[in-house]
Protein backbone atom coordinates (compact mmCIF):
# COMPACT_ATOMS: atom_id res chain seq x y z
CA UNK A 1 0.00 0.00 0.00
CA UNK A 2 1.48 3.70 -1.02
CA UNK A 3 0.43 6.40 1.63
CA UNK A 4 -3.21 6.93 2.98
CA UNK A 5 -3.65 10.65 1.86
CA UNK A 6 -6.91 13.25 2.39
CA UNK A 7 -8.11 14.92 -1.36
CA UNK A 8 -10.65 17.62 -1.37
CA UNK A 9 -12.59 18.13 -4.14
CA UNK A 10 -13.44 21.98 -3.85
CA UNK A 11 -15.93 21.76 -6.90
CA UNK A 12 -17.73 19.54 -5.21
CA UNK A 13 -17.57 20.94 -1.04
CA UNK A 14 -20.52 22.67 -0.52
CA UNK A 15 -19.05 23.79 2.72
CA UNK A 16 -22.15 21.84 5.32
CA UNK A 17 -19.24 20.81 7.77
CA UNK A 18 -20.55 17.25 7.54
CA UNK A 19 -16.78 16.24 7.73
CA UNK A 20 -16.15 18.45 10.95
CA UNK A 21 -19.27 17.21 12.66
CA UNK A 22 -18.52 13.91 11.93
CA UNK A 23 -15.17 13.95 13.51
CA UNK A 24 -15.91 16.15 16.76
CA UNK A 25 -18.70 13.25 17.33
CA UNK A 26 -16.66 9.91 16.14
CA UNK A 27 -13.91 11.30 18.42
CA UNK A 28 -15.58 12.87 21.39
CA UNK A 29 -13.04 16.01 20.41
CA UNK A 30 -14.07 18.82 23.24
CA UNK A 31 -14.80 22.43 22.65
CA UNK A 32 -12.27 24.75 21.02
CA UNK A 33 -10.50 21.72 19.33
CA UNK A 34 -11.12 21.23 15.90
CA UNK A 35 -8.85 18.25 13.86
CA UNK A 36 -10.67 19.53 11.30
CA UNK A 37 -12.74 22.52 9.92
CA UNK A 38 -14.19 24.03 6.31
CA UNK A 39 -12.14 27.26 5.11
CA UNK A 40 -14.19 28.94 2.09
CA UNK A 41 -12.21 31.64 -0.46
CA UNK A 42 -13.79 34.36 -1.41
CA UNK A 43 -16.73 33.87 0.77
CA UNK A 44 -19.71 35.70 -0.30
CA UNK A 45 -18.76 35.99 -3.71
CA UNK A 46 -20.04 34.29 -6.61
CA UNK A 47 -18.21 31.35 -7.36
CA UNK A 48 -17.14 30.91 -3.79
CA UNK A 49 -14.67 27.90 -3.20
CA UNK A 50 -14.63 25.70 0.20
CA UNK A 51 -12.11 23.58 1.17
CA UNK A 52 -11.85 20.68 4.25
CA UNK A 53 -8.98 21.00 5.88
CA UNK A 54 -7.32 18.53 8.19
CA UNK A 55 -3.79 17.42 9.20
CA UNK A 56 -2.34 15.82 5.62
CA UNK A 57 0.09 13.34 7.19
CA UNK A 58 2.46 14.81 5.01
CA UNK A 59 5.40 12.61 3.70
CA UNK A 60 8.06 15.35 5.07
CA UNK A 61 6.53 16.99 8.16
CA UNK A 62 7.48 19.87 9.69
CA UNK A 63 6.06 19.08 12.94
CA UNK A 64 7.88 16.06 12.97
CA UNK A 65 11.28 17.85 12.13
CA UNK A 66 10.58 21.19 14.88
CA UNK A 67 9.39 18.64 17.74
CA UNK A 68 11.85 18.77 20.24
CA UNK A 69 10.78 15.93 22.32
CA UNK A 70 10.30 13.28 19.24
CA UNK A 71 6.63 12.53 20.04
CA UNK A 72 5.72 12.23 16.42
CA UNK A 73 6.02 9.14 14.58
CA UNK A 74 4.44 7.80 10.97
CA UNK A 75 2.94 4.54 10.74
CA UNK A 76 3.72 2.15 7.83
CA UNK A 77 0.27 3.34 5.86
CA UNK A 78 2.40 6.42 6.16
CA UNK A 79 -0.13 8.58 9.13
CA UNK A 80 1.36 11.04 11.23
CA UNK A 81 0.34 10.24 14.71
CA UNK A 82 2.17 11.52 18.30
CA UNK A 83 2.26 10.40 21.29
CA UNK A 84 0.92 12.61 23.87
CA UNK A 85 2.32 10.69 27.23
CA UNK A 86 5.74 12.30 25.47
CA UNK A 87 4.05 15.87 23.90
CA UNK A 88 4.92 18.49 26.32
CA UNK A 89 2.43 20.81 24.25
CA UNK A 90 4.82 23.51 23.67
CA UNK A 91 3.49 24.38 20.55
CA UNK A 92 6.08 24.20 17.71
CA UNK A 93 4.48 21.86 15.56
CA UNK A 94 1.42 24.59 15.15
CA UNK A 95 3.53 27.28 14.47
CA UNK A 96 5.44 25.33 11.58
CA UNK A 97 2.42 23.45 10.51
CA UNK A 98 0.97 25.02 7.27
CA UNK A 99 -2.70 23.81 7.47
CA UNK A 100 -2.92 24.53 11.18
CA UNK A 101 -3.49 21.11 12.08
CA UNK A 102 -2.60 20.74 15.85
CA UNK A 103 -4.77 21.80 18.21
CA UNK A 104 -4.13 22.23 21.61
CA UNK A 105 -7.18 22.16 24.45
CA UNK A 106 -6.99 24.94 27.09
CA UNK A 107 -10.03 23.60 29.69
CA UNK A 108 -6.94 22.87 32.06
CA UNK A 109 -5.90 24.61 35.08
CA UNK A 110 -5.89 28.92 34.14
CA UNK A 111 -6.67 27.75 30.68
CA UNK A 112 -3.28 25.99 30.51
CA UNK A 113 -2.11 25.16 26.77
CA UNK A 114 -2.68 21.00 27.04
CA UNK A 115 -1.29 18.70 24.99
CA UNK A 116 -1.37 18.62 21.40
CA UNK A 117 -4.20 16.99 19.27
CA UNK A 118 -4.44 16.66 15.79
CA UNK A 119 -6.53 14.72 12.90
CA UNK A 120 -5.11 10.97 13.32
CA UNK A 121 -6.64 9.54 9.94
CA UNK A 122 -8.56 8.06 12.61
CA UNK A 123 -6.09 5.80 13.00
CA UNK A 124 -6.04 6.18 17.29
CA UNK A 125 -2.46 6.07 19.05
CA UNK A 126 0.51 4.41 20.18
CA UNK A 127 -1.61 3.06 22.91
CA UNK A 128 -3.38 -0.51 22.54
CA UNK A 129 -5.84 -0.65 19.22
CA UNK A 130 -9.65 -0.09 20.14
CA UNK A 131 -8.60 0.58 23.57
CA UNK A 132 -10.38 2.96 25.79
CA UNK A 133 -7.16 4.16 26.72
CA UNK A 134 -6.39 4.91 22.82
CA UNK A 135 -10.26 6.30 22.61
CA UNK A 136 -9.71 8.89 25.61
CA UNK A 137 -6.69 10.28 24.02
CA UNK A 138 -6.74 10.12 20.51
CA UNK A 139 -10.09 8.71 19.32
CA UNK A 140 -11.60 6.00 17.56
CA UNK A 141 -9.05 4.05 15.54
CA UNK A 142 -11.52 3.19 12.22
CA UNK A 143 -8.40 1.51 10.04
CA UNK A 144 -7.72 -1.11 12.69
CA UNK A 145 -11.77 -1.68 12.28
CA UNK A 146 -11.33 -1.61 8.80
CA UNK A 147 -12.77 1.40 8.06
CA UNK A 148 -11.64 4.84 6.18
CA UNK A 149 -12.04 8.32 8.54
CA UNK A 150 -15.18 8.71 9.61
CA UNK A 151 -15.19 12.45 7.92
CA UNK A 152 -14.77 11.50 4.17
CA UNK A 153 -17.10 8.04 4.59
CA UNK A 154 -20.00 11.14 6.09
CA UNK A 155 -19.13 13.21 3.33
CA UNK A 156 -22.32 13.67 1.77
CA UNK A 157 -21.24 14.98 -1.75
CA UNK A 158 -18.04 12.97 -1.77
CA UNK A 159 -15.94 15.91 -2.04
CA UNK A 160 -13.30 14.83 0.63
CA UNK A 161 -11.60 11.59 -0.37
CA UNK A 162 -9.58 9.48 2.08
CA UNK A 163 -7.71 6.48 1.72
CA UNK A 164 -4.57 4.82 -0.28
CA UNK A 165 -3.03 8.02 -2.05
CA UNK A 166 -2.88 6.19 -5.44
CA UNK A 167 -6.63 5.32 -4.93
CA UNK A 168 -8.18 8.90 -4.49
CA UNK A 169 -5.72 10.40 -7.06
CA UNK A 170 -7.20 8.08 -9.11
CA UNK A 171 -10.84 9.10 -8.49
CA UNK A 172 -10.10 13.10 -8.52
CA UNK A 173 -7.98 12.51 -11.93
CA UNK A 174 -11.38 10.49 -13.66
CA UNK A 175 -13.39 13.14 -12.04
CA UNK A 176 -11.58 16.01 -13.50
CA UNK A 177 -11.45 14.50 -16.68
CA UNK A 178 -15.52 13.76 -17.09
CA UNK A 179 -15.92 17.33 -16.11
CA UNK A 180 -13.34 18.54 -18.21
CA UNK A 181 -12.21 21.03 -15.97
CA UNK A 182 -11.78 22.03 -12.28
CA UNK A 183 -7.71 21.29 -12.33
CA UNK A 184 -7.57 25.08 -12.41
CA UNK A 185 -9.43 25.46 -9.16
CA UNK A 186 -7.57 24.56 -6.11
CA UNK A 187 -3.02 24.25 -7.07
CA UNK A 188 -0.78 26.60 -7.58
CA UNK A 189 -2.44 29.13 -9.89
CA UNK A 190 -5.07 29.53 -6.84
CA UNK A 191 -2.11 30.04 -4.68
CA UNK A 192 0.56 32.09 -6.42
CA UNK A 193 -1.62 33.77 -9.11
CA UNK A 194 -0.29 32.37 -11.90
CA UNK A 195 -2.75 31.67 -15.03
CA UNK A 196 -3.24 27.96 -15.40
CA UNK A 197 -4.97 26.33 -18.08
CA UNK A 198 -8.85 26.50 -18.19
CA UNK A 199 -9.00 30.36 -16.46
CA UNK A 200 -10.41 32.92 -18.48
CA UNK A 201 -7.47 35.81 -19.25
CA UNK A 202 -7.95 38.65 -17.09
CA UNK A 203 -9.33 36.93 -14.67
CA UNK A 204 -8.41 36.72 -10.62
CA UNK A 205 -6.65 33.67 -9.71
CA UNK B 1 41.68 -1.77 54.24
CA UNK B 2 41.09 2.21 55.38
CA UNK B 3 40.80 3.07 51.75
CA UNK B 4 38.87 -0.04 50.82
CA UNK B 5 36.18 1.08 53.17
CA UNK B 6 36.47 4.55 51.77
CA UNK B 7 35.44 3.49 48.48
CA UNK B 8 32.85 0.99 49.88
CA UNK B 9 30.91 3.79 51.81
CA UNK B 10 31.21 6.17 48.95
CA UNK B 11 30.12 3.95 46.38
CA UNK B 12 27.24 3.42 48.97
CA UNK B 13 26.53 7.19 49.54
CA UNK B 14 27.05 8.36 45.65
CA UNK B 15 24.80 5.37 44.34
CA UNK B 16 21.49 7.27 44.88
CA UNK B 17 23.04 10.70 42.60
CA UNK B 18 22.74 7.89 39.71
CA UNK B 19 19.79 9.31 37.20
CA UNK B 20 17.08 6.94 37.01
CA UNK B 21 16.15 5.25 33.71
CA UNK B 22 13.78 7.06 31.51
CA UNK B 23 12.21 4.14 29.01
CA UNK B 24 9.08 5.96 29.02
CA UNK B 25 10.82 8.24 26.67
CA UNK B 26 11.33 6.52 23.42
CA UNK B 27 7.89 6.10 23.16
CA UNK B 28 5.66 3.23 22.77
CA UNK B 29 5.65 0.61 19.96
CA UNK B 30 2.42 1.04 17.97
CA UNK B 31 0.35 -2.06 16.60
CA UNK B 32 -0.19 -2.09 12.90
CA UNK B 33 -3.63 -1.55 12.03
CA UNK B 34 -4.28 -4.42 9.80
CA UNK B 35 -4.10 -6.45 13.12
CA UNK B 36 -7.46 -5.07 13.93
CA UNK B 37 -8.85 -4.29 17.71
CA UNK B 38 -10.44 -7.44 19.02
CA UNK B 39 -13.72 -5.48 19.20
CA UNK B 40 -17.03 -6.29 17.81
CA UNK B 41 -17.45 -2.89 15.67
CA UNK B 42 -15.73 -4.62 13.03
CA UNK B 43 -15.83 -4.35 9.08
CA UNK B 44 -16.43 -7.90 8.01
CA UNK B 45 -14.63 -9.09 5.18
CA UNK B 46 -11.17 -9.03 6.18
CA UNK B 47 -8.96 -11.25 8.15
CA UNK B 48 -7.57 -9.29 11.28
CA UNK B 49 -3.64 -9.49 10.91
CA UNK B 50 -3.92 -10.31 7.42
CA UNK B 51 -2.23 -7.01 5.92
CA UNK B 52 -2.86 -8.26 1.91
CA UNK B 53 -6.84 -9.04 3.09
CA UNK B 54 -7.18 -5.56 5.17
CA UNK B 55 -5.46 -3.50 2.46
CA UNK B 56 -7.62 -4.90 -0.36
CA UNK B 57 -10.40 -4.43 2.23
CA UNK B 58 -9.68 -1.06 2.61
CA UNK B 59 -9.22 -0.20 -1.12
CA UNK B 60 -12.39 -1.95 -2.10
CA UNK B 61 -14.37 0.02 0.60
CA UNK B 62 -12.60 3.15 -1.07
CA UNK B 63 -13.60 2.57 -4.31
CA UNK B 64 -17.47 1.50 -3.45
CA UNK B 65 -17.98 4.48 -0.95
CA UNK B 66 -16.04 7.05 -2.80
CA UNK B 67 -15.84 6.50 -6.37
CA UNK B 68 -19.61 6.61 -8.39
CA UNK B 69 -17.99 6.50 -11.75
CA UNK B 70 -17.52 2.55 -10.80
CA UNK B 71 -21.16 1.88 -10.06
CA UNK B 72 -22.70 4.47 -13.02
CA UNK B 73 -22.47 4.05 -16.76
Amino acid sequence: MARMKFVCDAERCIECNGCVTACKNEHEVPWGVNRRRVVTLNDGVPGEKSISVACMHCSDAPCMAVCPVNCFYRTDEGVVLHDKDICIGCGYCSYACPFGAPQFPSQGTFGVRGKMDKCTFCAGGPEANGSQAEFEKYGRNRLAEGKLPACAEMCSTKALLAGDGDMVADIFRNRVLQRGKGAEVWGWGTAYGSRQAGQPAGAKS
Amino acid sequence: MKHLLLIIAAAALLSACGEKVQTGAAGKQDAAAYNGTGKPFVDAGWKPGDKTSWELHLKARGQNSQNEYSRTN
